[in-house]
């Protein structure tokens, strides 16, 4: 009797979760995959689609940019992460230190697209950096930083920064600043410590946040386009373009596809590399 | 005996609090050597300036006869055993204990050789592949010593380092500690607020209390001769009994402890009246006394207190407020006595001692 | 047994307000359209509903994600959209997205004569046609007279000396406009697909070359405003609003039609193979083309109407800007887009991913 409650109480909870992952995420993605396996014009089965992308040099070409960027750009944050939530949980005192987080997410409460428009009038060739620079003579003439990959580049890294500063507070909290006396202590220094302390305690925030990062910018769309400017071809442009553009449903199915299980399979090698484990990393 | 650590005079303030005030003292090269008080009287900062972790406000430290300040902890002849022991979970046993020779840039054949050997000489040479949460409370107590003892300090500081261990274990590493400590040799400082673990272990004691040192001596020393009403109550246990001096008709040295006379021990002198604390610890209290011992009480037995070779009775004098602690000693002489029994107590006052009354009362 | 009774009493419960919601849709006085930013001013949609007691409902959109939407509910969700006229008679035979307009319905006269024929002409599908025009536009350029006197024509983008100072979109009319800039005809193509796929090679060829020259491919409006106005750009591929807007602040910088021919759209009134509201759908499209309505829209927008009769309520700075840049000599020269046949966008999109991905 008990047990037959049990079961009817888990299903109340979980019925709602398993139909929203049904109706919203699976049935979705099916249709997504039977339109992929489609010719766009002869409704036939076919291969086209995902063979598409391998023949045309254009096509993996530009994932290949994409992913290897977006490697670049996580690798980059989080470098830039680490010092930022070692400063915020070990070095500051605690009412400060929830300040520091307040000041980090706030940028976050606004879109990305406004966050990108406010680098775009700092960068532009008569934006403000500009102004200043030229003002005090430090350039001669104005320099357009815009359209370039490096600031593409550093868009990405400030966009996705707090998705791993994030998790990497939360790993970071939990060191004991014993630990790094001890080592401090045992002989190490500034350099080694966070070689062999900070850094394999953090693996797991590092792991996950970095996940989230590269699937983010992946998958980002606004960024790229706006501050990369003509050069700055990126695979979810051409998964845009296939679907809204030339309406070829199946094409960019295909593409949709192909990126879940590239970004995967990057996500599987990296993690066996580092010698990461999944569950781990969730947990 | 040359002098392995030296403090002079040293000094920190937090703010407009001072936690160490001046303090001086020197420990010889291959002695235990250990920092009693109580939580908040300084003992954690002292040991931290000692490590390097905090920056003097004043006085020097010397190892070996060389001046630390301006060192960095990881440029110290001198290790630290943390409170919490503070081991690498990210490593295993082996990594460990091989961390600081890494940093100093060993490895290959003599590192392993070091490594082993340390494994070895603190019992556990099995378990270098061991992660660190596979360790017992008391394992993982001398890994933490061994990682530091590898490193050959002039000095190793140990942060009250059993304090996590139930008392069973506790007892055994005490000795243990000793034990070691003997056959390597290196200077240990210790600093605990357990005056068992002080007495038991160290060569010499530091009694600390409110950022100055009360009385440093050896354990026997600090016992049995106490100077100061702190030591004396802080160091073993005491029986306190509040009394105001008086001489007698034949110029003895009297103490009044409510309408009971007291004989004091000989040559001591005061002045009339004024307020004095007489501490008389419980082993100097024999139950049936010789005839001639110039202290005797009757006294009823309040609560007897079996604790093996530790065993005590609690009695009191008449009206008198106070319950005095009496030792039991487990010979089979005493087993007659019972709860509500009026025995006759007394201690001879050479075992006494007074120290001016009216503070500590705690 | 009993999960199946649960199961079913869920998807029950979930069913429920999915058929209120439904329900409340049909109710008389909901018109539900998908339109450009701008095409419906509030003020004419009170009008509108004081009027005739519907209510409307926009959604703002463009001819790309009109058509992705009307595709993915198959023709449903919307009573009215407004695709140009271009983008009509390949969706409806191949994806049925629209229905027949019933011209009786239509108040006929007060459209110009000539936009309603070539609509018509250019949205036929077996013989029945699609759409009603109601605005058009044109593609030249913008160009500020002041640093750069000599562009008069698209392939004047391609100059080396304006490296750096011109700009221009990575989208299909930019391939056209060069097309017929550099004495092409890229509509007469549009039925051979591989003398057309010879065109793309030959634009992809000359755009690559080009790359360093732009500094920009210029994405949405404001984008191309701001590269303008703050001179970092002194011409650039452009509609007439954006030259006129920028032409009051600072009268430099013009709209031209290229010598080439200006590239012209329409944008028109096309009903939904699902539209629930057909009677409002008709309201409406006669509404917005009374000339009043429709001046008042243009003095607003500044673009051209196809209600004839709007010349009269127009402000007098907007009759000059019609007369500066389009005027009727001009106007006659225009390349309107015709119908675009299937495949040809993969196409194009294929040789604007390849302009794009270049070094």
């Amino acid at each position: 009797m008990a047990s037959g409650r049990l079961r009817g109480g888990f299903l109340f909870f979980f019925l709602p979760v398993a139909l929203w992952l049904a109706l919203l995420i699976v049935l979705p993605h099916l249709e997504l995959l039977r339109l992929s396996f489609t010719d766009s014009l002869a409704g036939r089965f076919t291969v086209a689609n995902y063979l598409a992308f391998f023949t045309e040099p254009i096509y993996w070409l530009t994932f290949v940019r994409t992913a290897l960027y977006s490697l670049l750009v996580t690798f980059l944050v989080m470098t830039v992460a680490l010092p930022v939530a070692f400063y915020v949980t070990k070095v500051v005192d605690v009412r400060l230190s929830g300040f520091l987080m307040v000041l980090l997410l706030v940028p976050f409460w606004v879109s990305e697209l406004v966050r990108v428009y406010g680098w775009m009038i700092l960068l532009r060739e008569s934006g403000i950096v500009n102004q200043v620079l030229t003002g005090l003579g430090l350039l001669k003439e104005p320099v357009e930083f815009l359209y370039r990959d490096a600031t593409m580049v550093m868009g990405l890294v400030y966009t996705s920064m707090l998705f791993m500063v994030v998790p990497l507070i939360g790993v970071m909290d939990d060191l004991d600043d014993a630990l790094i006396e001890a080592a401090y202590d045992l002989g190490a220094s500034k350099g080694a410590i966070w070689r062999t302390i900070v850094i394999p305690h953090c693996a797991t925030g590092l792991v996950s946040g970095g996940i989230i990062v590269f699937m983010l910018v992946l998958g980002s769309y606004l960024t790229p386009n706006l501050m990369g400017g003509k050069n700055s071809l990126w695979f979810t442009e051409q998964i845009y373009n296939q679907i809204i553009l030339y309406f070829n449903w199946n094409q960019g199915a295909a593409f949709g596809f192909l990126l879940l299980l590239l970004s995967s399979l990057i996500i599987w090698a990296v993690l066996k590399v580092t010698g990461q484990r999944l569950k781990e990393v969730v947990k | 005996m040359a002098i392995a650590l030296s403090v002079q005079n040293l000094t920190k303030r937090f703010g407009s609090f001072t936690a160490v005030k001046g303090v001086s003292f020197d420990v010889d090269e291959g002695r235990f050597f250990s920092i009693l008080g109580p939580s908040g009287c300084g003992k954690t900062t002292l040991l931290r300036m000692i490590a390097g972790f905090y920056r003097p406000d004043g006085g020097t430290i010397l190892f070996n006869g060389r001046d630390m300040a301006d060192i960095p902890p990881n440029r110290r002849p001198v290790n630290l055993v943390f409170q919490n022991l503070a081991l690498f979970p990210m490593m295993n046993v082996y990594e460990n204990v091989a961390f600081g020779l890494r940093r100093r840039g060993e490895k290959g054949a003599a590192l392993d050789r070091k490594v082993r050997e340390m494994l070895a000489r603190v019992g556990l040479p099995q378990s270098g592949d061991k992660r660190i949460d596979q360790l017992s409370g008391g394992q993982r107590q001398r890994i933490a010593i061994a990682r530091c003892l590898v490193l050959e300090p002039t000095v190793l500081l140990l942060d009250e380092p059993l304090g996590a261990l139930d008392a069973k274990l506790r007892e055994h590493m005490k000795i243990e500690l000793k034990t070691l400590q003997a056959a390597v040799g290196t200077t240990f400082v210790y600093i605990t607020h357990d005056q068992s673990e002080a007495l038991v272990m160290s060569d010499a004691v530091a009694v600390m209390k409110d950022g100055r040192f009360e009385q440093v001596g050896t354990p026997q020393e600090l016992y049995h001769h106490p100077n100061s009403a702190f030591v004396a109550q802080f160091v073993g246990t005491s029986n306190r009994l509040p009394v105001t001096f008086c001489w007698d008709g034949s110029g003895r040295p009297r103490a009044r402890w409510g309408d009971i006379d007291l004989v004091l021990p000989e040559g001591f002198a005061a002045e009339e009246g004024s307020p004095w604390d007489l501490f008389v610890r419980p082993e100097a209290m024999i139950i049936d006394p010789d005839e001639g011992t110039d202290n005797v009480l009757s006294v009823t037995v309040r609560a007897l207190l079996f604790d093996g070779g530790n065993s005590r009775l609690l009695v009191t004098v008449r009206d008198r407020p106070e319950e005095l602690t009496v030792a039991l000693p487990q010979t089979g002489q005493y087993d007659h006595v019972r709860r509500g029994d009026r025995i006759r107590v007394g201690w001879a006052s050479a075992a006494s001692r007074a120290f001016p009354g009216g503070e500590d009362r705690g | 047994m009993r999960r199946w009774v649960l199961f079913s009493l869920l998807l029950f419960t979930l069913a429920v307000p999915f058929r209120g919601t439904v329900a409340a849709a049909q109710e008389k006085g909901v018109l539900r359209v998908i339109t450009w930013a701008g095409y419906a001013p509030q003020e004419l949609l009170d009008r509108f509903t004081e009027e005739t007691g519907y209510r409307v409902e926009v959604t703002f959109s463009n001819n790309e994600e009109m058509i992705s939407k009307l595709r993915a509910t198959r023709g449903g969700g919307f009573d009215l959209a407004q695709p140009s006229q271009d983008r009509i008679s390949a969706v409806v035979s191949q994806f049925g997205l629209y229905q027949p307009i019933d011209f009786s319905r239509i108040d006929e006269d007060q459209i110009d004569a000539s936009l309603l024929e070539a609509v018509k002409k250019n949205t036929r599908v077996d013989g029945q046609s699609y759409a009603v025009p109601h605005v058009y536009g044109t593609e030249g350029i913008v160009v500020n007279r002041a640093k750069a006197p000599d562009v008069k024509d698209f392939k004047d983008l391609l100059d080396p000396r304006y490296a750096g100072r011109v700009s221009y979109r990575l989208k299909r009319p930019t391939l056209i406009g060069m097309g017929f800039s550099l004495g092409k005809d890229p509509f007469a193509l549009y039925n051979d697909k591989g003398a057309y796929q010879a065109f793309l090679d030959d634009m992809e060829k000359t755009l690559i070359a080009a790359k360093p020259l732009v500094k920009t491919y210029w994405d949405n409006g404001d984008q191309l405003l701001q590269l303008l106005r703050s001179g970092e750009v002194w011409a650039a591929s452009a509609w007439e609003q954006a030259g006129w807007k920028l032409h009051a602040e600072n009268p430099d910088i013009d709209y031209i039609a290229p010598a080439s021919g200006a590239l012209g759209w329409v944008d028109t009134f096309a009903i939904p193979s699902r539209s629930q509201n057909l009677e409002g759908a008709y309201a409406y499209i006669n509404f917005m083309l009374r000339p009043e309505n429709a001046a008042f829209f243009t003095n607003r927008e500044t673009y051209g109407t196809a209600s004839k009769g709007a010349i009269a309520f127009l402000d007098e700075e907007i009759k000059d800007n019609f007369n500066r840049g389009l005027p009727p000599e001009v106007l006659a020269q225009v390349n309107w887009y015709p119908p675009v046949p299937a495949g040809i966008e993969e196409m194009e999109g294929r040789t604007l991913d390849k302009i794009k991905a270049a070094r």
